[in-house]
């Protein structure tokens, strides 16, 4: 993307971070823009996306969804059929690679949903290096079988109180592990968000996805897309899949925020439908924020999605008007949870449902010859508890 | 010249050092800030660090992160903070640096920010997740109305960074003594001394040191090597107690230092 200072997406991106970390963003940046050339470091981290997360995902044709739906032509990128249910084992293998590779002993991430936390300890048992995740208690009670899917791979799970005990609370206490443990600590960032190189690297590991799909629909349709729609919380899957087709003119693209209770509720976490340009946790972008700057609590059924700024890349995008940023509600995103699983045998996760969501409203509207891709970024399995307590299911976990 | 500098330059000349407590505006109420800041002008403070609460404040500890709460449940904004300190400053003329995250400076939008961060008789900025790198607009402002920017510096700080943040400062250069966050544990070690040194090499610019500090043990070996002393939140940590221990807590810290 074009960049017009360093580390920026037109005036979003920069890296707002205290001055002890910044010798490490150096570091890691120089590191990545290395090894991200390295042949032999590209092969390896090529070999394991095949043998250990299973990639190539499909391309799948929803027919039956589609057929249901009586409009447009409606694929799934299949991102919940890889190792660990979700794509962010795409970017947190990577970072553990570089992490081993830049001799750092110990990884730590925040998780919102537990699916980055349970990818980047489950790239840290790979590599073999310590782990530790952040995890608001907020989330840890909405994501429990997630926690004890961390602890099985050997990380610890620290529970964090502060704020509003979800995702952005989460960060900031590894970004304070960090500042304090920098030395001998890498930062796996679960989306294209905080400080630079961050987004550049999060959105290069999770490229692959954009770059299968564009092979996959090429060769199942002999052409591209007319729509491209993914579920933005941070916005690393709908990077990944959208920077494949960024150049294809005619391919529109649509992200999809939470919509929670609604835009008028302020219970939501659309930022481009309800925030304004602000800093934060490293970054200039969208934010929801008060009058005065302080940031708002967010709300969504889908952990997540539920944070309260948006990648820089994804901003910049806004404004050019390269892709449309709408949102879902917490009853479409259920209800699309539901629909899927019924019309195609696949439950997708709560984050994902809200991208379904937003094809079930637009393909109706498209010819029979339109065809979107859908990217299903994760499965539902963690999410099937929650979704049964809400409909008043008896389910102990 | 600004009220820092004059101050600093003067210590300086005396061979003297400074003495810098934190306060968070609004803690545990605007009325005990009120009093706690003329305690810090009876004691000798040279220069008071007031803080603006933020809900997500990443480079504080457990301390300031719940006085920050708090401040803000008491509806400490920014533009309250710079009412309080207006106020204030009918009584009191030592200087005052605004400790503040940058979201609601930016917020607030940086023309208007100055203007009535001026007139309400700030001195100086420390934004901590403001590096120098992205400061170029505030560094614009503060010399045009004549405030100092003081950015940090760190143990992790290469030669590059150093030199960056020493030219950007003024008023003083921040030295944060660990790789942490506030209010953890210092340690005075060779290494410390080693990078104030270094740091002193590339500046005139005073530099002074915070994170950690508690002791007035500690206090007075920092001021040994370094040109001024801050410390937050063990004082932090007083301001809900019996504010006589606190006073004499000030006192022993200014006497150390």
């Amino acid at each position: 993307m074009k960049k017009n200072k360093k580390g920026y997406f037109g005036q979003y991106g920069g890296r707002y971070v205290p001055e002890t970390l910044i010798p490490a963003l150096e570091e890691l940046e120089r590191e990545f823009r290395r090894l991200w050339k390295d042949r032999e470091f590209k092969a390896t981290f090529r070999a394991l996306l095949k043998d250990y997360v299973g990639r190539p995902t499909p391309l799948y044709y929803a027919s039956r969804l589609s057929e249901h739906l009586g409009g447009a032509r409606i694929y799934l990128k299949r991102e919940d059929l890889t190792h660990t249910g979700a794509h962010k084992i795409n970017n947190a293998l990577g970072q553990a690679l570089l992490a081993k590779a830049m001799g750092k002993k110990r990884l730590i991430a925040e998780t919102g949903a537990g699916q980055h936390g349970v990818a980047t300890a489950t790239g840290a048992a790979m590599v073999g290096l310590e782990c530790e995740i952040y995890m608001g208690a907020e989330d840890v009670r909405r994501q429990a079988l997630n926690v004890f899917r961390m602890q099985l791979l050997g990380a610890r799970v620290t529970e964090v109180n502060a704020g509003s005990r979800t995702l952005k609370d989460a960060i900031n206490e590894a970004l304070r592990d960090w500042t304090t443990n920098v030395r001998n600590t890498h930062y796996v960032l679960g989306t294209v968000f905080g400080p630079h190189p961050y987004p550049t690297i999060v959105r290069e590991f999770q490229s692959v996805i954009g770059k299968e799909a564009r092979r996959q629909i090429l060769k199942a349709e002999r052409r591209l897309p007319d729509y491209l729609i993914a579920c933005v919380g941070g916005g690393s899957n709908a990077m990944g899949l959208f920077s494949g087709f960024l150049k294809d003119e005619d391919v529109k693209m649509i992200g999809v925020e939470a919509g929670g209770k609604g835009i008028r509720s302020g219970l939501h976490a659309a930022r481009f439908a309800g925030g304004s340009v602000g800093v934060f946790q490293g970054c200039r972008s969208y934010l929801l924020q008060d009058r005065n700057g302080n940031v708002l609590g967010t709300h969504s059924v889908s952990a997540g999605l539920d944070y309260a700024s948006v990648g820089p890349e994804h901003a910049y995008l806004h404004d050019i008007k390269r892709v449309r940023y709408t949102y879902a509600t917490d009853r479409e995103a259920l209800r699309a949870f539901e629909v899927l699983s019924k019309t195609e045998g696949i439950i997708p996760a709560l984050e994902s449902a809200h991208a379904v969501a937003e094809a079930i409203k637009l393909a109706p509207r498209l010819k029979k010859s339109a065809i979107i891709i859908v990217n299903l970024s994760g499965r539902g399995d963690k999410d099937v508890p929650q979704v049964a307590r809400m409909k008043g299911y008896n389910v102990k976990l | 010249m600004n009220r820092i500098e004059e101050h600093l330059s003067k210590l300086k000349a005396q061979g003297r050092k400074a003495f810098i407590p934190y306060i968070m505006a609004g803690y545990p109420d605007v009325k005990t800030t009120e009093k706690v800041f003329s305690m810090l002008q009876d004691v000798g403070a040279d220069v008071v660090e007031l803080g603006v609460p933020f809900t997500d404040p990443l480079a504080d500890g457990p301390v300031i992160q719940e006085a920050a709460s708090v401040a803000l449940k008491n509806g400490l904004t920014l533009k309250r903070v710079l009412s309080l300190l207006k106020s204030l400053r009918r009584s009191y003329s030592l200087p005052v640096v605004l400790m503040t995250y940058y979201n609601p400076v930016y917020k607030y939008g940086l023309s208007r920010f100055f203007r009535d961060a001026s007139k309400a008789g700030v001195d100086g900025l420390i934004v901590p997740d403001l590096p120098p790198d992205e400061a170029d607009e505030l560094i614009e402002y503060s010399r045009k109305y004549r405030m100092a920017t003081i950015f940090l510096a760190a143990p992790t700080s290469t030669d590059d960074r150093i030199r960056l943040v020493t030219e950007r400062s003024t008023g003083f250069v921040y030295y944060v003594s660990i790789t942490g966050i506030t209010g953890s544990k210092i340690q005075i070690t060779r290494e410390m001394e080693k990078m104030i040194k270094k740091i002193k090499s590339y500046t005139e610019v005073p530099v002074c040191v915070g994170f950690g500090v508690k002791k007035p043990q500690e206090a007075k070996r920092i001021a040994e090597i370094a040109d001024g002393v801050i410390v937050g939140s063990s004082i932090v940590k007083q301001m809900t107690g019996d504010l006589r221990k606190l006073r004499k807590y000030l006192r022993e810290l200014r006497k150390a230092i």
